[in-house]
């Protein structure tokens, strides 16, 4: 049973890899615990955006993940 | 009458041609404003900008990343605000992902409408939200690695002209 968190730009830089299974069912206090301290200040600072299956969290401190789910960790973005 | 309104946006929506492209090879504007142009018979304007690769002094190679199951709906989203706003006849929108060097395009934004000035603004309109607000992350091969770029404030004050 897992959800698999994606790691995007630096954030992959920070946690070494792409992506990472982890334990289902997955709140925002269980992920801070899957991620080690350095990638969970990454994901509590402001700027840093959580999306579940595509769709933008509006309060990411809500998250509340199950198995299957893709959990994405969106640093600022910088395009075009 | 909301109805009747209701019904016209779905037939005009329908109507209207979006095209939105994530390429990870190079592409020449020209094979894809060409065929954007002929597909639109009776237009008034056509406006178009390419973003390229900009040459800097240090900067040897720059890599964008996306994460498909948002950057593509975003784009699309993106392109329908504009139609609606700028009541435009087809938006055309291509990205480039991947590891670019100086001179190549990055983006190419068209926009055909029955008057010059939907295309232009819609055109302007489309670039401002796609640096700002569009799931792309840049970063940069300067001779000591890659860097990753931060959002400009330029970016945000360019982006809140839009008042959306």
């Amino acid at each position: 049973m897992a959800v698999t968190v994606v790691f995007i730009g630096k954030l992959a830089d920070l946690a070494g890899e792409d992506e990472r299974q982890v334990a289902a069912p997955l709140t925002w206090a269980g992920l801070g615990e899957a991620l080690g301290a350095d990638l969970a200040a990454a994901a509590a600072d402001d700027r840093t955006k959580i999306a579940v299956n595509g769709k933008l969290l509006a309060e990411k401190t809500g998250l509340n993940a199950g198995d299957g789910d893709e959990v994405a960790l969106l640093p600022p973005v910088s395009g075009g | 009458m909301v109805t009747r309104s209701r019904c016209c946006l779905r037939y005009r929506a329908a109507d209207v041609a979006i095209t939105v492209d994530l390429l990870d090879q190079p592409f020449n504007p020209g094979q894809f404003v060409g065929p954007f142009t002929n597909a639109h018979p009776g237009l008034g304007g056509l406006c178009s900008f390419v973003g390229e690769v900009r040459s800097d002094a240090d900067v040897e190679a720059l890599e964008l990343l996306h994460y498909e199951r948002m950057t593509r709906p975003g784009m699309e989203e993106l392109a329908a605000q504009a139609v609606e706003r700028f009541d435009l006849m087809g938006l055309l929108m291509v990205h480039r992902v991947g590891v670019m060097r100086p001179g190549e395009p990055i983006v190419l934004v068209s926009a055909c409408a029955r008057h010059r000035r939907g295309a232009i603004d819609a055109v302007d309109f489309a670039m401002d939200h796609l640096k700002s607000r569009s799931w792309f992350w840049k970063r940069e091969k300067r001779s000591n690695g890659w860097h990753w770029i931060e959002p400009r404030q330029q970016d945000h004050s360019d982006l809140a002209r839009w008042g959306d």
